[in-house]
């Protein structure tokens, strides 16, 4: 096997995970991506467009801010990476500004994305609106009413929002009726997923995309602190494309720990949650090789976590091989601790965070980090979107 | 001599395979079904192994499998139920199902026990060639079990070649790139099937998804092997009280 943490080798494997367990139906489709991706990815023509729509579009680079109240509570350096202030929000612009124009250039005219708590949803709404494109989101009927925000958004946007009826009817049975539109639409359709997951290339093509944001941590540091690297990067894993884009370029560097942050929902044995690396075992789930909660009988279960974000029963292949290999330290937080966390981090630096970004904050107490130590936390988004959570928070207390 | 080739040493053309869930409509329904079946006269029994997040299946399938599930199907409970089941049933039978619940069962372990109560080849549709000839074929053929891959319209020749050469059994085709229980163009699929048996392939070619009647069944013949009936049939089950009844009249309305 010749892959890194960073890159899978030519099938799609990183170590034992990933790969494409996919029906013959969606072959043509898959084949054509894992034939075109790199060659497109690195032409220098699409780099140049890409990288002028994340600087006016996006409003990258996104700052490196010295959380100072924050390193002071905790006694050590903090920084965060504001992909808060990406355009619509947090970081999934990042992965869909890249797939549009990949699709284009393929030259697909139907684009088709799954999503739970609706921020992937918007991100690929509003990149088909800035490319003139078709748009059907595939959204869970039990998410469509918890986040209507979004939907209206995306509506806004000219999106076509379809309910996953199927199943739980949340973020697991939109990808599949994403991945059954797709088998439905062979030759015109794009299928852009919003996380590391599903077939190759998907989880190399989705990481190489939001690997901007490692990227800019590595200069920015280097002109703050005169060294690129971190004593830690943390970030808050579902599926998890923040984390891969905020651990990427810094996987192949030993010095640097990596923590990656699972939703515990009521907590890891509660029954109600979404901790996949400790709860689940290996197994395929659209359409790739990871762990995966289920049953004995091999049947994928619902998870829980108060973040639709990270309400989702698999990992990323790449996070499956960091687990696994331990080269990343796999944390959780519940629901209560990232909801404390966001009041917190809300209170001492004027940033309310989403709650899946919240998780990450929720284990700085866990991390015995040391004064002259440097911690990066991946703020991968905003909290807009959970206000109507947070507040019923407040009214509780 | 394997049963499945036996069918098609003995028929060239108009071969049936009718697809249902195991535990479906009932989670003891699944021996009497495929007595009900080969009574009727079916030739191939496909038998579907329920999955959470079956990708390839239609909403028909899918809601069957859930209601399977429900009912407490798993693989262990299917091979409990289909233990004694060649005592009655000379039908050639294929599982049909996920990778996923195949691999938390053992895959060694399934394919050791599928064969051992005289189940005859298998179906996984997310299994692909590349992991096929790399490690799950080799277990697939010690156990002496076919194993069917699909083919679609957008297949390339060369693809095609290498599915045939991989398969044994038949070769399914589908009638075009789509989940089950689609609505389907027969004349694009009868020219499709044409194609496909210009190529000369080894194994013989099965139709399967937007087969639902006699009309559609019968339109194969002279072209395909066969059909494979899945949706249809299983609608078939759902409006009905007494599943065996239904489902031996669905077939009489096929074949006669």
């Amino acid at each position: 096997m010749n892959n890194t943490y960073t890159s899978p080798d030519v099938h799609g494997y990183y170590g034992d995970f990933g790969g494409a367990f996919i029906p013959e139906m969606l072959y043509q489709n898959v084949e054509q991506l894992q034939h075109n991706y790199l060659e497109i990815y690195n032409d220098p023509s699409f780099q140049k467009e890409y990288h002028a729509l994340l600087k006016d579009y996006v409003g990258r680079p996104t700052p490196l801010f010295f959380a100072e109240r924050l390193s002071k509570k905790y006694n050590t350096g903090i920084y965060l990476k504001r992909e808060d202030l990406c355009h619509t929000g947090a970081h999934k612009i990042n992965n869909t500004i890249g797939q549009i124009l990949l699709a284009l250039r393929l030259g697909k005219t139907r684009i088709i994305a799954e999503t739970g708590a609706g921020q992937h949803g918007v991100a690929t709404a509003t990149v088909c609106a800035l490319k003139g494109l078709e748009c059907i989101v595939y959204m869970g009927e039990k998410d469509i009413k918890r986040q209507a925000p979004n939907v209206a958004r995306m509506k806004m946007l000219g999106a076509k929002v379809i309910p996953a009826t199927s199943g739980s009817k949340t973020l697991k049975d939109a990808t599949n009726e994403a991945i059954r539109d797709w088998i439905n639409n062979p030759v015109d359709t794009h299928y852009i997923i919003g996380s590391v997951v599903g077939p190759h290339p998907y989880p190399d093509m989705v990481a190489k995309f939001q690997s901007v944001i490692s990227k800019e941590m590595r200069d920015q540091l280097n002109a703050v602190i005169g060294n690129p690297l971190p004593t830690r990067v943390i970030a808050c894993v579902g599926g998890g494309s923040n984390a891969a884009g905020a651990f990427y370029h810094f996987l192949d560097e030993p010095s640097v720990e990596i923590v990656a942050v699972e939703a515990a929902g009521h907590g890891v044995n509660s029954g109600q949650s979404a901790a996949t690396t400790q709860l689940g075992v290996p197994g395929i789930l659209h359409g790739s090789k990871s762990i995966v909660m289920q049953t004995i009988d091999g049947q994928v279960v619902e998870p829980h976590s108060i973040s639709a974000g990270l309400d989702y029963p698999g990992i990323g292949p790449i996070h499956a091989n960091l687990f696994a290999s331990k080269r990343g330290k796999f944390l959780s937080a519940t629901d209560e601790e990232a909801m404390k966390s966001a009041f917190e981090v809300s209170k001492l630096e004027g940033i309310i965070p989403a709650l899946e970004t919240a998780h990450a904050f929720a284990v700085l107490n866990d991390l015995k980090m040391k004064p002259d130590e440097v911690s990066v936390i991946c703020l991968s988004g905003r909290g807009d979107k959970d206000l109507a959570t947070y507040m019923d928070a407040m009214n509780e207390q | 001599m394997g049963r499945l080739q036996k069918i098609f040493d003995h028929k060239t053309t108009g071969v049936l395979n009718v697809y249902f869930t195991a535990g479906y409509p009932t989670i003891d329904s699944t021996v009497k079904l495929m007595e009900t079946l080969q009574e009727a006269g079916v030739d191939i029994i496909e038998l579907g192994m329920p999955y959470s997040d079956p990708l390839a299946d239609g909403p028909v399938i899918q809601e069957s499998s859930s209601i399977a599930l429900k009912n407490g199907m798993s693989i262990s409970v299917l091979f409990s139920q289909l233990k004694d089941f060649r005592k009655n049933i000379q039908t050639p039978v294929i599982l049909m199902g996920y990778m996923n619940p195949v691999l938390q069962y053992g895959f060694e372990k399934f394919c050791k026990e599928a064969a051992a109560v005289g189940i005859d080849g298998l179906i996984l549709p997310d299994l692909p060639p590349f992991e096929f000839e790399s490690s799950y074929g080799k277990i697939i053929k010690d156990c002496e079990l076919d194993f069917i891959f699909l083919v679609t319209p957008e297949t390339s020749v060369d693809r095609v070649k290498l599915l045939d050469n991989l398969s044994s059994g038949f070769l399914y085709a589908v009638s075009s790139s789509s989940t089950t229980g689609k609505e389907k163009n027969m004349s694009d699929v009868v020219a499709y099937v044409d194609r496909l048996k210009s190529y000369q392939l080894k194994n013989p070619i099965m139709v399967g998804f937007g087969i639902k009647d006699k009309t559609t069944f019968d339109m194969l013949n002279g072209h395909a092997n066969g059909g494979i009936i899945g949706s249809a049939f299983i609608k078939a089950l759902d409006s009905a009280n007494d599943y065996s009844l239904s489902a031996s009249s669905f077939i009489r309305s096929i074949l006669t």
